[in-house]
């Protein structure tokens, strides 16, 4: 099939972007997209145009690097990510516009390729449990419904790719960061550090510029691992919790990012 | 002199230098059940308060790389971590499906360490270290303690206990499984813990750098040359010790089911700086995976082996049979391994079932684009078991091969080829995880590991967690004790020389401006490699291929194409250098191959067969490690031989029929 592309360029962080326009030919129905991509780079670089810059890596769908905004679609028309996003999804004559994630705490660094550090810092401020090595007990010690470990494991299968942010009108990463409170506030391990956990980092996930979330739901739609919307009324949940308690619960350590508060000055 | 040693003698001629033999001195002499104990009393400890004064890099953060980073920093050291993803999270230990082994014994099915022990020297075709294994064995069953103490989602049964099954032909359930996602749930659980870490301030975290070489300062590993590959900056990191937990390099075949960015480049760097690269041509094949659909194909996915259990292996009887698979009646079906292979069926060990799909399409025999291909049928098991049942099965297998192929694989046979997913050479390294170059310790996969020559399924998650763990973190600190070592800073004529070389092969990489792709070179030597260094390998093929490589590399170095700058995001740059790596790799790897002159684990050696066509180990010439020393661009590497010893697994020959 002959294609159209036009595709977000933008040189360097501060540069300004525009779309660009490709027609690429002879694509077959069984090219994943990314594929696609690799061919039409193939052919910029003979002819001496700077090929276009995306993130892949895994490209089976499970280590969350790629991320494109496909016709206005994160991930594009499939429900999963955009290394699973064959060809065949596409007829013939088609224009695709091809966008990175678009929020501002995930700056583009070059053309589709965009920052999501954000993830990892609200990460750091307590999505985790505390097992220092060498300090677990037998692994039978505390058993779990298996009922409680299905969920959990159902949210933990997050990878972290950040297509709920960029499907959100608010731009938060709510889904993101209730799919672990879910995770590890459902196992029994998990019990000790849940309502520092929620507090930490949700001060985090707004220090970081995501916006609130208004039960929207568009996460959920493109989320390729399918994690609930529910997840987010159990973080709701435990924060309102959290807060009543008093002031026991809130995060060990201030949110961390520092060229926030330089760029905010009053 | 025996006819072997002349052949030695003409390869040495050729390719390769016979140094001495060298010998693993860190694992202690007493009974193997007390070698980890001992050596972890008799290590030096370094006082807590000390601890802070020194500095280790960690290179790479799957599970080997974030465990040890967690870990050591949980300890007190100041830890600085690199990875090229833009995230820890990311490393391609993520995509690991099936599970994690450990000796639990929780079946009551008669499992122990001894038997976890045996079964992995066994199944690597007796071609690793026994200290070693037993030592993976021992750490096993506290592997799944921390895991689950971190919050990692195991399955579990409706009592609340941990599930298992079994995997891989053991005769015992003792792998751990979180649905086909065990990995991922493995890695976000260290990946976890380090980000505890980094919050704490004892690991500092430098996401999208890679590694471009290793400074060693009097015999000593000091620090890396490190990219930052946003903005292009050569940057110089020290520290008193460095750690490689940088992954294996199947992608030296272009498409395997390795993720992009998998690379050889930091042990390859290191290699150069003399750590000792131990059986490069180790390399696993696994037999379930996707067949490629075209030359745009950029890598390969596996499916689980599982669907071995229950489905059925075979190809039209003639090669001109080119009808719709449905069409095809049994009489002109081939079952091909139930043929052969009576007793075990589709359920052969994964190297002779990937060279035996390997042999019916060299036969022109292989089905769909290419003729690389065979038919995994689940007609009959859906007949038998219903369409429900084998749904509830393999339901999410079924699923990712339509998403891929567009196919339906309840009406139609599945299409499966073997391709490379995983590397048991790497670099040498001792008792304690120690390279060849004091001060250089090297985790995971990036090690030549304790599988041999073939690793058994289940065995990669629980090797690298265990080094990271539970390893590194209680030898690591016999060196340091002799630490912190002198300051050096960036005018030290090591670092100097180190930046230049970085410089000099960016520079020439960007200045060359030919009339190919990088990906056009890479996939040639890819074919190379798979084609004369793959599951069978003979000495006029590798002979070849060596001849081949070095002409593609030197075409590669006059007419490869990177535009752009350095200074910048350049995604054909990083490329570009890594596969420069390759070539020199897979080199290496092809003249460890024409010097192992023996059939063994997954590697068949056609001038080493038995007379009914199944592979010949032969244990009197190779029983041992080969470790290669560098001897410099256009010399010829040095090899030395670590004789196996077997105190206590009886040396047998498989077999499968």
């Amino acid at each position: 099939m002959n294609l159209t592309l036009r595709i977000w360029r933008q040189a360097s962080p501060r540069a300004k972007g525009k779309m660009a326009v490709y027609h690429v030919s002879d694509v077959s129905e069984h090219m994943s997209f990314l594929e696609m991509l690799d061919v039409l780079n193939e052919r910029l670089t003979l002819q001496g145009d700077d090929p276009i810059a995306f993130d892949s890596d895994c490209r089976e769908g499970i280590c969350g690097t790629c991320g494109l905004v496909i016709n206005g679609v994160a991930h594009g028309p499939l429900q999963t990510t955009t290394c699973q996003l064959h060809m065949r999804s596409f007829s013939d004559g088609d224009v695709i516009d091809v966008e990175p994630w678009r929020a501002e705490p995930f700056p583009v660094i070059k053309d589709l390729v965009v920052d999501r550090g954000a993830f990892d810092r609200i990460i750091q401020a307590g999505g985790y449990i505390s097992a220092p090595t060498g300090t677990a007990p037998d692994a039978h010690a505390t058993p779990v419904p298996k009922r409680d470990a299905d969920r959990a494991f159902d949210a933990a299968t997050c990878i972290g790719c950040g297509a709920c942010v960029a499907a959100c009108p608010n731009g938060s990463a709510m889904l993101f960061t209730a799919a672990k409170i879910t995770h590890l506030g459902l196992l029994p391990q998990g019990q000790p550090e849940r309502y520092s956990r929620v507090v930490g980092m949700l001060a985090q996930h707004d220090a970081e510029g995501f916006g609130g979330c208004t039960n929207i739901g568009e996460c959920t739609a493109v989320c390729p691992k399918e994690i609930p919307l529910e997840t987010i009324s159990r973080l709701n949940r435990d924060l309102i919790n959290a807060l009543t308690h008093g002031g026991s619960h809130w995060p060990k350590a201030a949110p961390i990012r520092e060229e926030l508060e330089e760029e905010e000055p009053d | 002199m025996t006819n072997s040693d002349l052949l030695d003698s003409l390869d040495a001629d050729s390719f390769y230098v016979l140094g001495a033999d060298i010998a693993d001195r860190k694992a202690p002499q007493v009974p193997i059940d007390r070698r980890w104990y001992e050596r972890r009393f008799r290590a030096r400890l370094v006082n807590p308060a000390n601890r802070r004064k020194l500095d280790v890099i960690i290179v790479g953060t799957g599970l080997a790389g974030s465990s040890a980073a967690a870990t050591l920093g949980e300890a007190g050291y100041n830890i600085t971590c690199f990875c090229y993803q833009d995230s820890p999270r990311r490393a391609h230990s993520i995509a690991a499906q099936g599970g994690i082994n450990a000796a639990k014994n929780y079946r009551n099915d008669g499992d122990s360490v001894y038997r976890l022990f045996y079964d992995t020297v066994k199944g690597g075709d007796f071609r690793a270290r026994e200290s070693n294994v037993y030592r993976l064995a021992e750490l096993s069953v506290q592997i799944i303690d921390q895991c689950v103490a971190q919050g990692v989602p195991f399955a579990r049964e409706y009592g609340g206990l941990l599930d298992n099954r079994s995997f891989g032909g053991v005769q015992v359930s003792r792998t751990f499984y979180a649905r086909g996602q065990t990995g991922q749930q493995l890695l976000l659980g260290a990946y976890q813990a380090l980000e505890r870490q980094i919050a704490a301030g004892t690991v500092e975290m430098n996401t999208r750098h890679e590694m471009l070489e290793l400074i060693v300062v009097d015999g000593r590993a000091r620090g890396v040359v490190i990219r930052d590959m946003v903005s292009g900056a050569i940057e110089t990191h020290f520290a008193d010790a460095v750690v490689l937990a940088t992954g294996g390099y199947s992608n030296v075949f272009f498409l395997s089911t390795n993720a992009m960015g998998c690379n050889v480049t930091a042990t390859w760097r290191a290699y150069r700086k003399g750590a000792y690269f131990a059986n490069p041509c180790f390399t696993q094949i696994h037999p379930t995976c996707i067949p490629v659909s075209g030359d745009y194909q950029s890598k390969l996915t596996l499916m689980s082996e599982s669907l071995r259990n229950d489905g059925r292996i075979w190809v039209p009887k003639s090669g001109e049979d080119k009808r719709d698979p449905r069409n095809i009646p049994e009489a002109d079906r081939d079952y091909y391994l139930e043929r052969i292979y009576p007793s075990f069926g589709n359920l052969v060990p994964r190297d002779i079932a990937s060279r035996a799909a390997k042999n019916v399409c060299d036969e022109g025999r292989g089905v769909g684009p290419g003729g690389l291909g065979v038919y995994l049928d689940f007609a009959d098991a859906i007949a038998r078991l219903g369409r429900a049942t084998v749904e509830g099965k393999y339901g999410n297998l079924f699923s990712m091969y339509a998403q891929i192929t567009g196919e339906d694989p309840y009406k139609t046979p599945m299409r499966i080829y073997p391709a490379v997913h995983y590397t048991m050479g790497g670099l040498w390294v001792d008792y304690d995880l120690q390279s060849s170059i004091p001060g250089l310790y090297v985790t995971g996969e990036a090690n030549f590991s304790d599988h041999g020559a073939n690793r058994l399924g289940a065995s990669a998650l629980m090797q690298g967690l265990a080094d990271g763990y539970f390893v590194l973190p209680n030898t690591i600190n016999d060196y340091l004790a002799d630490g912190p070592f002198p300051r050096i800073d960036a005018s030290h004529p090591a670092v100097v020389d180190a930046v230049e070389a970085v410089r000099a092969r960016i520079d020439k990489l960007l200045s060359v401006n030919g009339g190919r792709t990088v990906d056009s070179f890479h996939k040639e030597l890819g074919r190379l490699m798979w084609d004369y260094c793959g599951m069978e390998r003979s000495e006029e093929g590798l002979r070849k291929a060596l001849t081949r490589i070095r002409e593609l590399k030197n075409e590669f170095w006059s007419d490869v194409k990177v535009l752009g700058t350095n200074e910048e995001l350049n995604q054909a740059l990083e490329r570009a250098g890594r596969v420069a790596d390759f070539f020199e790799l897979g080199e290496l790897m092809c003249i460890d191959a024409l010097v192992r002159r023996e059939s063994c684990g997954g590697h068949f050696r056609v001038e080493s067969q038995t007379a009914d066509g199944e592979a010949l180990r032969d244990d009197d010439e190779f029983a041992y490690v080969s470790a290669w020393e560098f001897e410099g661009d256009g010399g010829r590497p040095i090899l030395h031989k670590e004789p196996l010893v077997y105190e206590y697994v009886e040396l047998k020959q498989r077999s499968y029929k």
